[in-house]
């Protein structure tokens, strides 16, 4: 991708949008694409391949269910290519739940998306869990009314998600393990990242932005800011309530859980601890009550069994 | 746009079991209260006024069953407490609602029926400008995401605003009592959570 430095900031993106709008109502602006990622923070986005399972979810407190076929886990164990979900399966989750319904499209299919769009879902999802359709490009987001979230692994990754109109950036973890090594290697590397910007004096931050392979006006305004302007979730991963309020403790503003739910001996109780634990997060007397009883969690991978092909994480450009 | 509350202003909680907490505390601290997240049933004794915030009311209603807050936080607005609930906040004030989902409750205390996800799903949400009764200057941006809407108001609710476009109730007041289904805290436009820290400081 280009690297423009006469590219519009995120800031000014929602401020045209705003003038523009004079007074009459607009749909799809940023700010109302990244407002709705601010009414899930705290919140516990949930992996759900039947409408059954996305009753549970919503029965547990998640504030949205992620559709798709197969969870992570399955698509590791099961192999072939991973797509977009079929459209009657994504209809039938939203008719079973009140509360938000995302879907993932694969990285770089755009059609995929316009196909989601179409039916409705709240947020798109483009992921890296699914194999990816194209190898130099990702969706160009700001085409959509729909807003995106999209997986990073550093910070230069998630302002280039976000410069190609992403309304919320998660970290990508490496999905379908129950092992939250890479999730927090992630986290921290983004977080470590702002920090430092936010250290720069302003004549660096044009070197920084090359560094990071980013737009300068993102860069300037994360340094400006300290925080991303958009909302940062984590996923890939996370499967006990401990793994969730590790994650908050390191900056998450919310949790995506995957495979850990519904592959775990217990779904309902480990869905219902984990979103108990994602809102006290910082309460260990809570952690520790809702860690009770859960039975068996999923089994995990260790990362270095994994083949170097099988790691999502480095997935996308 | 910032203005002082004086120290009159007892500290104003932001219930924050859930949802967008710290744009509110933002705004709080924009317009010179002190503000506090809270989660715990205790924590109501120690502010004059409480902000629901917009996030899923499903959510919401859920965690503030399992940390036993139902029965407190109703207690407390029966007894006078001022709140301003937006969006899933509007429907934790509402006494009645239409479209929850199995069994959900409410804190209630507004004299209204409110239909959950009225507007549609998100790609039907929307910005557009109102005019507020009480508000003086330009209109507000208002930014409705999956919005409810206000079916019917009891004769002690007062209406601030429709939605021009669909003709809705979206923003009321009932004594102590402020609701509006879309989120000023979106904006940098403070004067809602002027007006509310206004009446906490008249109640304290």
């Amino acid at each position: 991708m280009s690297v423009s430095t006469s590219a519009q900031t995120s800031a000014d993106r929602v401020f045209d949008e705003a003038a523009r709008g004079a007074g009459a109502a607009q749909t799809g602006t940023a700010r109302v694409k990244r407002g709705m990622a601010e009414m899930l923070k705290g919140g516990v986005i949930m992996d759900v391949v039947t409408s059954d399972q996305a009753k549970i979810a919503e029965d547990a407190g998640a504030v949205a269910v992620m559709a798709l076929e197969r969870v992570p886990a399955d698509i590791r164990a099961q192999g072939g290519v991973a797509r977009m979900s079929d459209p009657d399966m994504i209809d039938q989750i939203i008719a079973a739940v009140s509360i938000p319904v995302m879907a993932k499209c694969r990285i770089g299919h755009f059609a995929e998306a316009q196909v989601l769009q179409a039916i409705g879902v709240d947020y798109i999802d483009e992921s890296e869990v699914l194999t990816p359709a194209d190898e130099a490009h990702h969706v160009d987001k700001w085409k959509f009314t729909v807003p995106f979230v999209c997986g990073s692994t550093n910070l230069g990754e998630a302002l280039r998600r976000i410069a190609e109109g992403a309304a919320m950036i998660r970290s990508k973890g490496e999905a379908g393990t129950g092992n939250v090594v890479e999730a927090t290697r992630h986290m921290r590397q983004i977080r470590a990242e702002m920090l430092r910007l936010a250290t720069l004096p302003a004549e660096e931050l044009y070197a920084a932005a090359k560094e990071l392979r980013a737009p300068y006006e993102l860069v300037a305004e994360v340094a400006a800011a300290g925080r991303l302007p958009v909302v940062l979730f984590t996923a890939g991963g996370i499967a006990t309530p401990a793994d969730a309020a590790m994650m908050m403790q390191l900056g998450a503003e919310g949790v995506f859980v995957g495979s850990g739910i519904f592959k775990s001996g217990d779904p309902a109780s480990r869905a219902a601890a984990i979103v108990k634990a994602t809102t006290f997060y910082e309460d260990p007397d809570v952690i520790a009550k809702v860690s009770r009883g859960l039975g068996e969690p999923m089994v995990g991978i260790n990362l270095d069994t994994l083949p170097p092909e099988q790691h999502y994480a480095d997935r996308g450009w | 746009m910032t203005q002082h509350a004086g120290p009159a202003c007892p500290p104003v909680g932001v219930l924050a079991l859930q949802g967008d907490v710290a744009e509110h505390i933002a705004a709080l601290t924009a317009v010179g209260a002190a503000a506090v997240p809270v989660r715990r049933p205790e924590q109501l004794d120690e502010i004059g006024g409480l902000i629901i915030p917009g996030g899923e009311s499903t959510t919401i209603w859920k965690l503030a069953v399992a940390f036993d807050l139902m029965e407190p936080v109703r207690k407390r607005i029966g007894a006078g407490l001022p709140a301003f609930g937006c969006c899933a906040g509007m429907i934790m004030l509402a006494d009645r609602m239409v479209d929850g989902t199995g069994g959900q409750e409410t804190f209630g205390g507004i004299d209204m029926t409110v239909r959950r996800n009225a507007f549609g799903r998100q790609v039907d949400s929307f910005e557009s400008d109102i005019e507020l009764r009480g508000i003086a200057g330009p209109p507000l941006r208002a930014v409705f995401i999956r919005a409810p809407w206000v079916e019917r108001t009891g004769p002690g609710v007062e209406v601030l605003g429709m939605d021009a476009g669909t003709d809705r109730i979206v923003a009321v007041r009932q004594g102590p009592l402020l609701a509006t289904a879309f989120h000023p805290e979106l904006t940098p436009d403070v004067r809602l959570h002027q007006l509310f820290v206004d009446i906490v400081r008249e109640q304290s």
